[in-house]
């Protein structure tokens, strides 16, 4: 088996053991749903419903507003109780569509199905856009826009992301075994859309059954599927174009720029279902895990579940939570609370309490450059975040911070345990906030 | 030996007198009251007047295109000093002082989240708008510290900024990186202050707060004049900052402080001075 990789980065034990075996369970829906106007990267959507209204599951509650941008659809059937701030994942009370599901779950009958082969690229990514398709790997980027390189960018190949190289989570696994046929008409929409013929699909070699059954299937389609190191981060896109096709992203620039396009397996299975089905991304599977919970599982949830309403699928807490990661534990989200509700972009929910969460006070760089072996973008974190910790935005911005994917590889790695990814985060704020000045 | 003494002894004459020419014919003009005026400025080069550097506004006012009375750490002296030099009337500017509106440190303010991040409030801030449940009170990191060119702000062991009255000269550095606001600029005679930044509910702020102004009008009850009751937060009317002090003893939560008595609990400074007042 020919196993690549990129340059850098590093192996924290992947723990995956804890869901890797657990068979995709629907989550029943909770009393409440709240849905967030702001579920992707780029413009928030407007919500267009008000209290008081009833919904069917697959209506659109909030308008797209712009290109980067799109609609937010019910996730059930039911009763509009509230438009309102709600606490939102990212910390922040920020407008919200309130749903009391009225149990039918039934779906909005002007939902239409079609037939992919009779369409042209331009309707399938009208279609795509119009069904909310984000990137279901966290990053949540409208999908449409992934697929509309401007005039002069060709296109020459398509990656699928199996990779799933943040440990604990196996949704994209879990998904990979039981949804392999969604996946592969998925991607041969996309590739349509893209006007191509072929594709790769990376996964890492710890997820050897998803590999031989992918590889498989894929056969008769001319898709090829490349077996990975189990190395993070390699599941970021120009760590997975760097380790599939030996291309590198140009500084500053996109995949479309050296001709790739990479979307998600998570990603494909919704496109399919947008399509053929004519279903708007409303649920999604999403890994409940971590030594915090007592019956880890991968659930398949409603968009706008609240964290609580998960956690009592899978038999609760053991012991008292100490710290709620939504996401993975390296790049994931820190939450305040389990009321907030799953997004479009949740792949996973971590609970870890205060036993498994080893700490030692930051001490002083000792210049061992750990950091900078493992930087998978090959920047020097340490001399990053010294400048960070000096507020010093020019000299930060030309060891180029801005290109710093915020992995976390170099604060992992750290042995004086210091900030590094949350300095180097911290300074590209101030980068941002100098250049919109200028 | 006599032609090494004479060859060294003429390259020298040369360049001196070459150095004499260039340096009459190069010389650069230097409005000679620009000097006068650095030597009457702090020479801290904290940059509150608007110019850079001391040097900066001295020049910028030799030419007349700087305002003389901006050099706020510089005070009356400095000033007086300007107007001697320039021959004008001084025009006096209201000395200012620094305070930081918040006395709620780790004991007595409660948090939402633990923060393991950088040691600065900008970037706490940006998470989750910051650790502390109050969105308006001072989050204890110290950025307000880093930028003070005069070493007048201290963190308390509690981790609540205090200004020390006689180091502060106004020049508001402090006030710039503060990413709550909660440092205000006030007449540096005033002692009296609310030390409260919420504008929330009464109810809301004890939630979170054992010490921030929960607007009961208690003291505006007190003392009329004195103080001024807006989105349940009171503020002193710095005219009346005598009778200010009459409320003190009837603030139920004790958000009022009069700075000639002493700093909030945990800070190191000594009272100020009372010829600072």
């Amino acid at each position: 088996m020919d196993v690549k990789t990129f340059a850098g980065g590093l192996h924290p034990p992947d723990s995956k053991e804890y869901a890797k075996d657990k068979v995709i369970e629907r989550c029943p829906l909770p009393d409440e749903l709240v849905i967030p106007a702001a579920q992707h990267i780029g413009a928030p959507a407007e919500i267009c419903v008000a209290a008081g209204d009833l919904v069917k599951k697959g209506q659109v509650i909030a308008t797209a507003k712009g290109f980067v941008s799109v609609p937010i659809h019910a996730s059930t059937s039911g009763e509009v109780i509230a438009v309102e701030p709600r606490l939102h994942p990212m910390g922040k009370l920020l407008p919200a569509v309130v749903i009391k599901p009225d149990g039918e779950d039934q779906w909005d009958e002007s939902l239409q199905q079609q037939d992919p082969d009779q369409l042209d690229a331009d309707a399938l990514k009208k279609l795509i856009g119009q069904a909310g398709i984000v990137g279901m790997g966290g990053a949540t980027f409208p999908a449409h826009v992934k697929l509309s390189p401007p005039e002069g960018k060709k296109i020459d190949t398509l990656i699928l992301n199996g990779v799933e190289c943040e440990p604990y989570l196996t949704a994209d696994h879990r998904m990979m075994l039981e949804e392999s046929e969604r996946i592969i008409d998925g991607i041969k929409i996309v590739r349509k859309v893209l006007g191509l013929e072929t594709a790769i699909i990376g996964i890492e070699i710890n997820k050897p059954d998803a590999i031989e059954k992918l590889a498989k299937e894929c056969a008769p389609h001319n898709i090829k599927v490349q077996p990975l190191k189990v190395q993070y981060p390699q599941g970021a896109e120009k760590q997975l174009i760097d380790a599939c096709t030996g291309r590198q992203v140009p500084t500053g620039g996109l995949p479309m720029d050296c001709g790739v396009v990479v979307q998600n397996v998570g990603t494909c299975a919704a496109i399919s279902d947008a399509i053929r089905l004519g279903r708007p991304l409303v649920e999604r599977v999403a890994t409940v895990t971590g030594p915090g919970i007592r019956n880890p599982k991968n659930l398949l949830i409603a968009v706008g579940t609240p964290l609580k309403h998960m956690l009592d699928q899978c038999d609760g807490l053991d012991g008292k939570p100490a710290k709620i990661i939504m996401g993975g534990p390296m790049m994931g989200q820190t939450q305040l609370s389990l009321d907030v509700p799953a997004i479009r972009g949740t792949s996973g929910l971590l609970i870890f309490r205060e036993q498994d969460l080893p700490r030692k006070n930051a001490g002083p760089c000792i210049r061992c450059g750990r950091c900078i072996s493992v930087c998978p973008i090959h920047l020097q974190p340490t001399t990053i975040a010294a400048y960070a910790r000096l507020d010093r935005v020019d000299e930060a911005e030309s060891y180029n911070a801005l290109d710093c994917i915020e992995c976390g590889c170099c604060t992992y790695i750290c042995p004086a345990t210091l900030p590094l990814v949350q300095s180097i985060r911290h300074i590209k704020g101030g980068i941002m906030a100098k250049r919109r000045k200028i | 030996m006599l032609a090494a003494v004479l060859s060294l002894g003429g390259i020298g004459l040369v360049a001196a007198t070459a150095l004499g020419i260039a340096a009459k014919k190069f010389a650069v003009e230097v409005d000679p009251r620009e000097l006068e005026i650095l030597d009457v400025l702090p020479g801290a080069n904290c940059g509150a007047c608007g110019y850079p550097g001391c040097s900066g506004f001295a020049k910028g006012v030799a030419e007349g295109k700087a305002a003389p009375n901006l050099c706020t750490p510089g005070g009356i002296e400095t000033l007086e000093g300007i107007a001697r030099i320039l021959g004008i009337e001084a025009a006096a500017v209201e000395p200012k002082v620094a305070v930081v509106a918040c006395q709620g440190d780790n004991a007595k303010a409660r948090v939402k989240y633990k923060y393991l991040g950088l040691t600065d409030c900008n970037a706490a801030q940006k998470i989750a708008d910051g650790p502390k449940n109050c969105p308006a009170g001072c989050l204890g990191l110290g950025s307000c510290e880093m930028a003070c060119p005069f070493g007048a702000i201290e963190m308390t062991s509690e981790n609540l900024a205090v200004i020390n009255r006689d180091k502060c000269t106004g020049c508001e550095k402090c006030v710039a990186v503060c990413p709550r606001q909660v440092i205000k600029m006030t007449p540096r005679k005033s002692t009296t202050h609310v030390l409260c930044n919420s504008t929330d509910k009464g109810a809301k702020i004890r939630s979170y707060c054992d010490i921030g102004c929960i607007g009961c009008h208690i003291c505006k009850k007190t003392v009329p004049e004195a103080y001024a009751v807006e989105t349940f937060l009171a503020k002193v009317d710095y005219e009346h900052d005598e009778e200010a002090a009459l409320a003190i003893e009837k603030c139920p939560t004790k958000c009022i402080r009069d700075f000639s008595s002493g700093y909030p609990e945990g800070s190191s400074f000594a009272p100020p001075r009372n010829d600072a007042a």
